[in-house]
C-alpha cells in the first residue's frame, strides 16, 4: 500500500495545479493578515476562503484526478493488489497532498499571525474539510463512468454544501419561525460539514455573541468538551461514510 | 489450475457471459476463439477479477478468487489495448511494476525487453508511443515476472511481422516450460503451431472446449483456420 501511495503522490506532485493551489492560498492568507491590523478580522476574512475555496478545490481536483488515473487504476487492478488498498492508497495520496497544500498555504500564516485557539481550530477545520471533500469526491466519481458527468456531480455537491443547504435552512427557519428551532438547528448543522466547521470557528471568535439566541445555545453545546467531541465525531463520520460507500462500489466495479 | 463454474455476467440488458464453465490445467495452451463481441475479453477480465461475475465462481488453485487477490501474482496479463499512465516513461512504468510485484523473489525475465529493443526508447513517454510499441510494452510486462499462467488478449494485433515472430517464439518457449497459456486471437494462423486446446465462444456461451486433434478430427479439416471457419459457417446457417 505504501508503494502505491508513493506513486500517487509523485504523480500529483508532477501536476503543477497543486503548487498553484498552495501559492494561491499563501498569497490570500498573507495579504489578508498583512492588510488587517487586527488578526481576528483577518481570521474572519480567511474563514470564507477556507469554507468556500478549500471544499471546491478539494472536490474538483480529486474527482478529476480519479478520472484521469483510470489507466493507472486499470493497470494495477490486474496486478496482485487488493482493490481496497488500491482505492485507499489513492484516497490517502490525494488527501495528504491536499492537506499539505492547505497546511503550507493557510496553516503556516495562521500559526504565525494567530497562534491561539482560534488559529488552531481554523487549521484543524480546514484540514478536516479537505479530507471530507476528498472522500465525497471519491464517492461522486463512483457514480458514473463519464468524466464530464462526474465533475458535474462534484460541482453540484459543492454547490449544495456551500450554498443550497444554507438556503434550505433559512427557508425552514422562516417557515417555522413560531416554533422553538434552536435544538433542531444543532441537528441540522450536523448534516453539513461546512456549516459545522463554520460554527466551530465562529464560536472561537468574540463576534459569536452578536448572533443571538441560537448562538447562545450553540455555545452551550459546542463550547463544552462533550459537544466538541460529538462535533469532531460527526466530522469523522463525514469522512468515513463516503469513503466506505466508495470502497464498496469500487470493489464491485467492472473495469 | 483455474476452474470457472457457471459464470454469468450481464451488462444491463446485454448478456456478456452465460453459464460459462471451464477447467484449464497446467501445461495446456488454450486458444479462446469466437466472433467479435462473443465475450472473450469479458471472460478473461473475470479470470483476472477486473470484472465481477453476477453469478458463478472462479477458483485458482482451489481458492475462490473473489476473496483472494494474491493469485494474480501467478498471472501475466497482456491486455487487448494496453492503457498506461500517459505521462510516465516506459522505464518508469516498468520500474513501478517491478516495485509493486517485488514480493516474489523469482528472477525477472527481461528477454522480451531485449528482443524488442525497448532499451533504446526507455525514456519515451507512454503517450508518444505507437500502438505496436505499446503492445510490446504490454507483452514485456506480461512475461516479466515469470508467471505460471499467461493470459494474452490479442497479442499479435498491431505488431509487425518480425515482432510477431519474436513474441510467438517466446510463447512457444514458455509453453515448453509447462505454463498455462490462454490466448485469444483472430489471426488463427498465428495460433496453429502454439496451441493444444481450443475453446470456442459465441453469444456469451462456451460452445465447446476440446483438444486441437479432436477438433481437426471432428471437422475433417487439417488446419485450425479451416476447422474454425467450417464451424462458424455451420453456426451461421
Amino acid at each position: 500500500m505504501k508503494k502505491i501511495i508513493k506513486y500517487v503522490i509523485l504523480d500529483i506532485l508532477r501536476n503543477r495545479i497543486m503548487i498553484g493551489y498552495t501559492l494561491f492560498l499563501l498569497i490570500i492568507a498573507l495579504s489578508v493578515f498583512g492588510l488587517e491590523g487586527n488578526p481576528s478580522k483577518g481570521v474572519l476574512s480567511l474563514l470564507n476562503v477556507v469554507l468556500i475555496i478549500v471544499p471546491l478545490i478539494s472536490i474538483i481536483f480529486s474527482t478529476i484526478y480519479v478520472y484521469n488515473s483510470a489507466e493507472f487504476i486499470e493497470l494495477l487492478v490486474s496486478q496482485p493488489i487488493k482493490r481496497r488498498s488500491l482505492w485507499m492508497s489513492i484516497f490517502t495520496g490525494l488527501a495528504s497532498s491536499l492537506c499539505t497544500a492547505f497546511f503550507i498555504g493557510c496553516g503556516i500564516p495562521l500559526l504565525i499571525y494567530v497562534p491561539d485557539a482560534t488559529g488552531f481550530t481554523m487549521l484543524g477545520m480546514g484540514l478536516l474539510i479537505t479530507v471530507i471533500f476528498t472522500a465525497i469526491a471519491l464517492l461522486a466519481s463512483m457514480f458514473t463512468r463519464d468524466k464530464a458527468k462526474g465533475i458535474g456531480i462534484s460541482i453540484l455537491l459543492w454547490f449544495y454544501f456551500t450554498l443550497i443547504f444554507d438556503g434550505i435552512i433559512l427557508f425552514l427557519l422562516f417557515q417555522f419561525m413560531d416554533y422553538p428551532l434552536e435544538k433542531a438547528m444543532i441537528a441540522f448543522s450536523f448534516m453539513n460539514p461546512v456549516d459545522l466547521g463554520r460554527i466551530l470557528i465562529l464560536l472561537k471568535l468574540d463576534i459569536s455573541a452578536l448572533m443571538g439566541a441560537t448562538s447562545a445555545l450553540f455555545r452551550d453545546f459546542f463550547g463544552s468538551g462533550q459537544g466538541m467531541i460529538i462535533a469532531l465525531l460527526i466530522m469523522a463520520l463525514w469522512i468515513i461514510l463516503p469513503l466506505w460507500f466508495s470502497v464498496r462500489r469500487f470493489a464491485q466495479k467492472d473495469l | 489450475m483455474i476452474i470457472a463454474t457457471s459464470v454469468t455476467k450481464k451488462f444491463g440488458r446485454l448478456t456478456a457471459l452465460e453459464n460459462v464453465s471451464v477447467t484449464c490445467n497446467k501445461g495446456q495452451s488454450i486458444a479462446l476463439i469466437g466472433p467479435n463481441g462473443s465475450g472473450k475479453t469479458t471472460f478473461i477480465k473475470c479470470l483476472l477479477g477486473m470484472v465481477v461475475p453476477d453469478s458463478g465462481f472462479i477458483t485458482f488453485n482451489q481458492q475462490n478468487i473473489i476473496h483472494d487477490w494474491k493469485y494474480r501474482s501467478h498471472i501475466g496479463y497482456m491486455p487487448q489495448v494496453g492503457r498506461y499512465p500517459e505521462n510516465m516513461t516506459i522505464a518508469q512504468v516498468l520500474d513501478m511494476m517491478k516495485d509493486i510485484r517485488r514480493e516474489q523473489k523469482a528472477a525477472l525475465d527481461e528477454e522480451l525487453i531485449e528482443a524488442f529493443q525497448l532499451g533504446k526508447i526507455m525514456n519515451k513517454r507512454m503517450r508518444t508511443l505507437s500502438g505496436g510499441t505499446r503492445q510490446k510494452v504490454s507483452a514485456a510486462i506480461a512475461f516479466l515476472f515469470n508467471p505460471d499462467m499467461l493470459i494474452l488478449d490479442e497479442p499479435t494485433a498491431g505488431l509487425d511481422p518480425l515482432s510477431t515472430e519474436i513474441l510467438k517464439e517466446k510463447i512457444r518457449k514458455e509453453k515448453h516450460k509447462g505454463k498455462l497459456i490462454l490466448i485469444t486471437s483472430h489471426i488463427l494462423s498465428d495460433l496453429d503451431d502454439i496451441i493444444t486446446e481450443v475453446m470456442y465462444m459465441q453469444d456469451g456461451q462456451l460452445r465447446f472446449h476440446k483438444s486441437l486433434e479432436q477438433l481437426k478430427e471432428d471437422t475433417g479439416e487439417k488446419g485450425l483456420s479451416r476447422a474454425i471457419a467450417s464451424i462458424m459457417k455451420a453456426n451461421a446457417q
